[in-house]
């Protein structure tokens, strides 16, 4: 392999820079502040300010609607993941099935990728009002008290249903390649072997798509925990109680809301903790296993 | 060459005109028809001198309007008038280097500012422990009760008597479920501002120490008797199904408009949209507790009010105290009362308004005057005040919800939102 080599050191320095500004100016700067400010405490228009030290992060950790919030999020992304992949997997080899129209129907499930977390829960929230919900009346006739303003599980239902919505498309788009780059050859063999359709499908094509499941329920996880606030906030509002505040929201709600800032802080530091769990995990892990069609 | 130089001619002299008007900012929350009256206002202010160039822009809901001025602030960005609602009000209190009190500005604009021209309930509610005003109140609201007449009707209630107190609401929200009517007798928004805060002024009964933390840091009272007892039968009606719960602010105003619910207890600032619904509505006071003692005393306000950001120059804060001035006029309270449903600030726009026979054709326009102006208030009718309300309610709401799903009593609710809510107010004073 060639290595391509600059005649005097300033070049590189220059081409990089405008990456650098730009990691500088939107992630460091904020990162930065807000470690900063997780140590202070602090009115909200910050007149006065003492250092604390970890007091913040102490008093987070030990309050039990953290630790509520913690296991919302949890059970909240767990749900989030399995069914928007168990749902896309099963699309993407159904559409693989189809002769004709398939490129329609592959761009009909691509669709909802492009809508807006907040408008998705908007949608969802329009069906599913027990107030004014074109779905909600049915359910109520079928003798379901439908009811996600009191009832915790509906809520829960009811923001997992919208967020699953909204990821379907990104894991059908992946399932879809991965499925094109299992060799026909293999599945041949198999059905000239007597095996059926489901059991090749658990010992052939299952198993070949493990680098992209992984990958995917990484890239769940992270959509999970982190790009479904629109949806929450629009739907629920972390309510019934705080019966669907998952992390993010209650950073939102401390800071925004309540005004707390030192405490919304140290909640954004922890969480930035994690990402970087999560990324490290990832590059470590599966970036290398995964082959993009 | 006569063009160009009639263009350079041109050029300079705009700087110069810009310069000769001060521009006053006024971040503001308003939406549909109350930001056209903001526009209005904005506009005539702007036209009846020349010396002010009032900006009106909008910056979003109430708590992003807070967040934004907050934020704009702390980068030393600050607008020169910020409106802020009633729940944040503690909020811009306890930021004393942030503001300068309202009487202070009209005086430095040669002004003089008498209280006694505003109506008493508004004023106390936005003024310091020693009287001093502090922001300028400019859509106040008061709650009241909305009922649907043709349910009534169907029910076999007495379409031209709105029930009085909780227990004729229970009773006729009963009686239009039972009867078949609809499927919701009751519903009502905002139960924290309506079902506390208003149900302890309008009861006389304690929110809260230090009058309700108008004079000092409160420690709630929420847990009493007369809460408990009022929750748990509203608790009740929730499990009968005779209440229905609509959402933490003002979402319940839908179940009462789409005819799912007969009654329906919200802010008078929401006719609005009742009117233009085109139902067949009526309107009676907030019911109160007939087993209080001095019950009716008076409601609280809800709205907003316009805070006057500190550190600005002499000349803006002429500016500032010109518009107020101007905003305190008659006609233009009038105008304001008239097409926004909210109240008239000044008693002598409220007489005007009288005067001019508006409340003889829209009668329940003069309900929620009547209800905060009935009695002169007493300690624990002035209003809520606490540094984190809006942390405050979010705690009840929470408490509330779980009770309503009939996971916990009334008397168990009332008192986790209190001892929760107390060592919330610990927190936030640093205590």
């Amino acid at each position: 392999m060639r290595r391509t080599v600059f005649p005097h050191k300033l070049l590189p320095w220059l081409l990089v820079a405008p990456q650098l500004a730009i990691t500088l100016i939107f992630f460091y700067w904020p990162a930065g502040q807000a470690f900063r400010q997780s140590m202070l405490k602090e009115d909200p228009f910050g007149l006065s300010s003492t250092f604390v030290g970890f007091a913040n992060f102490r008093r987070v950790l030990s309050d039990p609607n953290y630790l509520n919030s913690l296991q919302v999020t949890v059970i909240f992304s767990a749900l989030v993941a399995f069914f928007a992949m168990a749902i896309a997997l099963f699309l993407a080899v159904q559409a693989e099935k189809i002769v004709r129209g398939k490129g329609f129907y592959r761009t009909m499930m691509i669709w909802p990728y492009a809508v807006a977390p907040a408008i998705a829960g908007m949608l969802w929230l329009f069906m599913f009002n027990p107030s004014f919900g074109t779905l909600a009346r049915p359910l109520r006739a079928m003798g379901i008290n439908w009811n996600p303003l009191l009832n915790s599980d509906h809520a829960m239902i009811l923001i997992v249903a919208a967020a699953t919505w909204k990821q379907i498309s990104y894991n059908f788009l992946f399932f879809v390649a991965g499925l094109q780059a299992i060799p026909r050859s293999l599945l041949e063999a198999a059905a000239i072997d007597g095996a059926s359709r489901r059991h090749s499908f658990w010992t052939i094509t299952f198993p070949l798509l493990a680098p992209t499941t992984f990958f995917l329920l990484v890239v769940n996880t992270v959509y999970a925990l982190f790009d479904t606030f629109g949806i929450i906030h629009a739907v629920t509002g972390g309510g019934p109680g705080k019966a669907t505040e998952t992390l993010v929201y209650k950073v939102y709600n401390d800071g925004f809301v309540n005004l707390i800032m030192g405490d919304s802080a140290a909640q954004s530091v922890i969480l930035m903790v994690i990402v970087i769990a999560l990324t490290a995990f990832q590059f470590r892990f599966i970036e290398r296993r995964v082959h993009y069609g | 060459m006569q063009k160009t130089l009639f263009l350079v001619a041109g050029l300079t002299a705009l700087p110069m005109a810009a310069e000769a008007k001060t521009e006053i900012s006024w971040w503001h929350a308003m939406t549909g028809a109350n930001a056209e009256v903001v526009t209005k206002i904005a506009g005539d202010f702007n036209a009846s001198q020349s010396d002010y160039e009032l900006k009106p822009v909008f910056k979003g809901t109430y708590p992003e309007t807070l967040n934004a001025g907050i934020a704009a602030f702390r980068a030393g960005q600050a607008p020169d008038i910020i409106q802020v609602f009633d729940v944040g009000t503690g909020v811009m209190m306890g930021a004393q280097g942030a503001i300068k009190p309202v009487a202070e500005v009209l005086e430095q604009g040669g002004f003089t500012f008498d209280k006694a021209q505003y109506l008493p309930g508004i004023v106390g509610y936005y003024s310091t422990p020693e009287g001093e005003m502090l922001s300028f109140p400019y859509n106040s609201s008061s709650p009241i009760l909305y009922y649907n007449k043709d349910i009534f009707e169907k029910a076999g209630l007495d379409v031209n008597a709105p029930p009085k107190t909780w227990a004729e609401v229970w009773a006729a929200a009963r009686k239009i479920k039972e009867s078949g009517a609809t499927t919701c007798g009751y519903t009502s928004t905002w139960l924290t501002w309506i079902h506390t805060e208003n149900f302890a002024a309008w009861n006389d009964t304690p929110w809260g120490t230090n009058e309700n933390g108008l004079a000092g840091t409160p420690e709630l009272q929420i847990n009493s008797d007369l809460y408990v007892k009022h929750f748990q039968e509203l608790a009740d009606l929730a499990k009968e199904g005779v209440f229905v719960y609509g959402g933490r602010t003002s979402e319940a105003k839908q179940n009462f408009l789409s005819g799912e619910c007969g009654i329906l207890t919200e802010s008078s600032g929401g006719l609005g949209d009742i009117v233009k619904s085109g139902m067949n509505y009526g309107i009676g006071q907030l019911p109160y507790d007939e087993t209080a003692a001095g019950a009716p005393q008076n409601t609280v306000p809800g709205g907003a009010s316009l805070w006057v950001m500190g550190g600005k120059s002499d000349e803006t804060y002429k500016g500032v105290a010109a518009f107020f001035n101007y905003l305190s006029q008659n006609e233009v309270q009038q105008f304001l009362h008239e097409q926004s449903g909210y109240l008239p600030v000044t008693l002598a726009a409220y007489e005007a308004t009288k005067a001019s026979g508006f409340y003889e054709k829209n009668p329940a326009r003069e309900t929620p005057i009547l209800q905060m102006m009935g009695k002169a208030p007493t300690a624990n009718s002035k209003g809520v005040r606490a540094p984190n309300l809006p942390q405050l309610r979010d705690i009840q709401n929470e408490e509330y919800e779980k009770m309503l799903a009939g996971q916990q009593s009334a008397a168990d609710a009332m008192k986790a939102a209190t001892d929760r809510g107390n060592a919330a107010i610990k927190e936030a004073t640093g205590g």
